[in-house]
């Protein structure tokens, strides 16, 4: 070893709490950076194999009967390369288990060859028998959530009669690799809902589908027009009671996963983006500080004839232990993370094979970043290390410059003390250092608040959900629309202590050349249960006639509040009329119209008819209503709040520690990085400064607030800094995710705030102390007698 | 010694100046210095503070960079040498002494004297550089933990490892006591015998001149006079 690396060595040594600092941030960057990286590599590999090898439809058409011989004519469309078609219904099942009803989807399979889109992957057990009409195979998700297995029983309502459907295999499909229901229902509850795939031959009788179908999917032929497809496909359906064609953008789970793959991207840029930043800028701090203090070594070294690249390639070195320590570490952690991100994602996200992939270019590329802020990072110390004229370094540095500031300008001098008056004057010597210390620390907060601002949305987003809108306890729906009668028999149920009825409707909106698919609930007016809001959040009376839009959706047709637009029903007689919008609800998920029962009933030609009801209910008899309901013929489910909003705590409590506690670490991280080293420097350069005070009288615990004053400054400048940029962020969030199936409403709460803040003084004070025990063992003979 | 025993010049400065600009003030650290250093001789520079020794020194020993005049060492030109001409010039030729020492704290006496062996040609052993200034026993020790005049043997040894063709010397006895300068005079004074290396200290101290060939006096950047001892006394006959 060189005389020159035993002298980095030791200086390493010297250095350790400093470069560990640096290191834990490199680590945390890389490891941040690996796992998201690596995560939405697996997602996006894992997505492409699976639709390829499973053969996922590009378009996809539900309607209400059509024959066989319909699926040849699309086949022959031009742009359509292959056509599955298929009987897919909605029942009530009685799990195993469950106290309260469940909805499963019915979704048929050809008994005697693999279906040609939307290949089912058998995870367990076989495929349905030709004849046997009571095989079902279950998604894995479902049987999960209930502890299903092979073999196992379910109970289910179909076309008005109890069976009990026996589960002979486990299968996920492309089509539902995010499981959930759609419509309002976007947060997964594979307890309650699940899809069962069942023989064509069993299916389609019970349903009067013989020789029918009821839903298409459409592979697109290579360099095929998707709209132009759907355009003609809906050409095709319309008279068989066709709802409307759509793409992948509007299939549920493709874009659930599509979006969280896309977020991962972003995330995994900024992120490690943020701590890389904050690595830079504490090498910057140490190397230009041991630069500065090592002037007079490096006088030396130039002095017997080491060159410039050597000396720089030192200094260069000390910037590359931690980085690349911390970049080595980050790998490891990130592989690590990545590995059990992908795992969290299966429990989400259900693939046949979910494989975690990494590859070396990863790898290389974490080293390639990490080089990258070394780089950046020891620049300038290294390039003053290479200009300094030796000569002039012989002399010792010229005592630090202060002139009267802003402090005295201000006249502000005589109304503060000395300590914080040196403070400030320490502040503000260097005020570059101290915007970027604040940056660095107020990173850190705004992490914590982005991280928390997602909790924060989704709880605000079901508060108002099921606190304002939804209040009621349960919704049935009916497999036809039944007459008004259907009250008095929802009345007798047990328990029920409110009926309200509804009507919802499949409708295509138009307005100039835009168009839109999507249902319109017609309600009672007066009605308690459901409740629509107006931007403030005040409760929209029911117009007697016209037509009330979700916001979102009058933005998507370009229509305002009087303007008329044609609503082309979907079903039964499909009239077509223009109605007046005649107000906007405020709704976060889903875009949908509504309209007076009664006026509906006009519109769709019937009079007043009901296709679900809302319940409100005495909660004592809920388990009597529930098995009532389980066996209703005409209910084709039913779904209960209280079930609803308990399963999604659980979901969401989960993952809310495994997110505070990664924020945590990311936060403290930062915060200690900062804030130690820059104590530490603080203490290297004003060790001296410091024992003499002791020295004159000074006590222990003020020369440690004059050491520590700076770095609270920066932390408490950081704080509003840090609120201020996670605010921005979060404001752009919204805007980011905006999609049809939910948007986030832009609420940062309080204990957010309080949580930021809280973790960031913590980690600071903390950080702070650690230096401050060094205070105790200050030589202050030692100090006094060397020239520094 | 007489001229006609002196070596050919090593060092051929003309009209050396070097101004200091501050602000609208002028500093004249030197000022049309003329000199010639010959092979092999002891040369001592005296002059009150402030007058440019430093300024010279840091000039011939390629450290510094003249504001006009022109210094050639042998045949190479400093004054038109780049940076790395420079380095390897100090690295080949010149051994510096510090007055405040300047030793690397993070590397022990050993080390500092190994740290420029490393980077030379035809250095002697370490551990003999560090004999020869009498510290033999103290070679494992950090320079926080020798005194002043030891750190400044270590520094001597330093400078004397490599084997320099020019040494040159800041106060090298300025913060040392009576025999512990004297030690380190001897040792300048045996190297400059012994291997014909070219030695010019600075000193404040005017009974060292009477060890020189040559003893040369600055003031305001200028010199003053130059006198030839005709004969050396050796460090142990000097009495300050
Ligand atoms: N970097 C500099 N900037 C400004 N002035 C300088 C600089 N270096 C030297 N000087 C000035 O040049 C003059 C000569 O300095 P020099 O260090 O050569 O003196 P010296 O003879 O070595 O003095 P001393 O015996 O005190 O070491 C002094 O007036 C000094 O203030
Ligand atoms: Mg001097």
């Amino acid at each position: 070893m060189s005389v020159l690396d035993r002298k980095l060595a030791r200086d390493i040594f010297r250095l350790r709490g400093q470069l560990t600092a640096i290191l834990l941030v490199v680590a945390c960057g890389i490891a941040s950076y690996v796992a998201l990286r690596s995560t939405y590599r697996s997602l996006l590999a894992s997505q492409a194999t699976y639709y390829a090898d499973y053969r996922f439809a590009d378009v996809f058409a539900s309607l209400k009967r059509a024959p066989s011989s319909v699926a040849d004519e699309i086949a022959q469309l031009p742009g359509a390369a292959a056509v599955e078609t298929r009987v897919v219904v909605e029942v009530t099942l009685d799990v195993p288990g469950l106290d309260e009803p469940a909805t499963g989807r019915l979704v048929s399979i050809p008994e005697r060859r693999r279906a040609m889109l939307n290949d089912l992957y058998l995870r367990a057990g076989r495929w349905v028998e030709p004849g046997q009409s009571d095989e079902v195979i279950a998604s894995e998700a479902f049987a999960a959530a209930n502890s299903l297995g092979v073999g196992d029983g379910i109970g289910a309502v179909i076309n008005g009669r109890w069976k009990r459907l026996r589960i002979v295999g486990i299968a996920l499909s492309p089509e539902y690799v995010y499981e959930v229901r759609g419509g309002a229902a976007i947060f997964p509850d594979n307890r309650r809902f699940g899809v069962l795939w069942m023989g064509r031959e069993a299916l389609a009788p019970a349903f009067d589908l013989e020789g029918a179908f009821n839903y298409l999917a459409i592979a697109l032929a290579p360099g095929a027009g998707e709209s132009a497809l759907i355009e003609r496909i809906d050409r095709r359906i319309e008279r068989y009671g066709g709802l409307g064609a759509y793409g992948r953008d509007e299939q549920i789970s493709h874009r659930f996963l599509s979006d969280e793959i896309a977020q991962n991207r972003v995330s995994g840029t900024i992120i490690p983006a943020i701590f890389l930043g904050v690595a830079a800028f504490l090498l910057h701090l140490v190397l230009s500080r041991i630069v500065g203090a090592e002037r007079a070594q490096i006088a030396v070294l130039k002095a017997f004839g080491y060159g410039n690249t050597a000396i720089g390639a030192h200094y260069l070195k000390l910037a590359l232990v931690p980085v690349m320590g911390g970049a080595l570490l980050g790998v490891f952690a990130g592989l690590y993370l990545g590995n059990a991100l992908t795992g969290v994602y299966t429990q989400f996200y259900r693939f046949p094979l979910l494989r975690y992939e990494a590859g070396w270019d990863l790898v290389a590329a974490a080293a390639a970043i990490s080089l990258g802020a070394a780089a950046l990072g020891a620049l300038t110390a290294v390039r003053s290390a290479v200009r300094l004229p030796p000569a002039e370094a012989m002399r010792p540095e010229s005592p630090a410059k202060f002139r009267a500031g802003w402090i005295e300008r201000l006249g502000i001098a005589r109304f503060i003390g000395v300590t914080p008056r040196m403070i400030l004057r320490q502040a503000g010597r260097h005020p570059v250092k101290a915007v970027l210390s604040t940056l660095g620390l107020s990173m850190a907060v705004a992490l914590l608040l982005v991280g928390r601002y997602f909790f924060d949305a989704v709880d605000h987003l079901v508060a108002v959900q099921f606190g304002e809108i939804q209040r009621e306890d349960v919704v049935v729906v009916f497999n036809e629309p039944l007459g008004a009668g259907v009250r008095l028999d929802l009345q007798r149920l047990p328990g029920v202590l409110r009926v309200e009825l509804f009507r919802s409707v499949p409708v295509r909106l138009r307005h100039e050349h835009r168009s839109r698919r999507t249902s319109i609930l017609g309600m009672p007016p007066g009605g308690e249960l459901r409740r629509l809001m107006d931007r403030d959040g005040r409760p929209i009376q029911m117009p007697q006639d016209g037509l009330l839009l979700t916001s979102a959706l009058a933005d998507l047709l370009g229509v305002g509040e009087g303007d008329s637009i044609s609503v082309e029903v979907l079903e039964g007689r499909r009239p077509s009329r223009n109605v007046i919008v005649v107000g906007l609800v405020d709704e976060l998920i889903g875009i949908s119209g509504y309209m007076n029962l009664a006026a509906l009933g006009r519109l769709l030609g019937e009079g007043e008819t009901a296709s679900g009801a809302f319940l409100g209910i005495d909660q004592r008899q809920s388990a009597l209503l529930n098995s009532e309901l389980k066996r209703l013929p005409a209910v084709g489910g039913a779904s209960m709040r209280e079930a609803i909003l308990r399963g999604f705590d659980e979901t969401i409590a989960q993952s809310l520690a495994i997110t505070t506690i990664t924020l945590v670490i990311f936060a403290c991280v930062i915060a200690f990085g900062v804030v130690y080293n820059g104590a530490r420097i603080a203490l290297a350069e004003r060790g001296r400064d410091l024992a003499s005070l002791r020295v004159l009288g000074f006590t222990q615990r003020e020369i440690a607030a004059m050491l520590l004053g700076e770095q609270a400054l920066l932390t408490l400048a950081a704080i509003p800094l840090g609120f201020a940029v996670g605010y921005g962020v979060c404001s752009l969030i919204p805007m980011a995710v905006a999609s049809e199936l939910f948007r986030l409403p832009l609420v940062i709460s309080r204990e957010s705030y309080l949580f930021a803040f809280a973790i960031v003084a913590a980690a600071s004070a903390l950080s702070g102390l650690v230096v401050v025990r060094r205070l105790r063992h200050l030589d202050l003979i030692e100090v006094l007698k060397t020239r520094e | 010694m007489g001229e006609a025993e002196r070596g050919a010049a090593v060092f051929r400065a003309r009209g050396l100046t070097k101004i200091y600009r501050l602000g609208e003030v002028e500093v004249r650290a030197l000022y049309e210095v003329d000199l010639d250093l010959y092979a092999g001789e002891f040369v001592v520079i005296l002059g009150p503070s402030g007058g440019g020794k430093s300024t010279l020194l840091n000039i011939l020993g390629g450290l510094d960079a003249p504001t006009s005049g022109e210094v050639v060492f042998r045949d190479h030109d400093l004054t038109t040498a780049d940076d790395a001409e420079m380095t390897q010039f100090r690295r080949e030729h010149v051994g510096f002494v510090f007055q405040f020492y300047n030793l690397i704290p993070s590397l022990t006496a050993l080390e500092n004297v190994a740290l420029v062996t490393e980077i030379s040609a035809d250095p002697m052993d370490a551990r003999e550089a560090l004999r020869r200034v009498g510290l033999a026993d103290r070679m494992d020790h950090f320079p926080s933990q020798l005194s002043g005049g030891e750190q400044q043997r270590v520094a001597i040894a330093r400078a004397i490892a490599k084997r320099p063709d020019v040494l040159l010397c800041d106060e090298p006895t300025g913060a040392l006591d009576y025999p512990t300068g004297k030690v380190v005079l001897e040792v300048l004074a045996h190297i400059n015998k012994e291997l014909g290396t070219t030695v010019a200290v600075i000193t404040h101290n005017a009974a060292i001149a009477e060890m020189a060939d040559r003893v040369i006096r600055m003031r305001s950047g200028r010199i003053a006079e130059i006198l030839h001892n005709a004969r050396r006394a050796s460090p142990a006959e000097l009495v300050w």
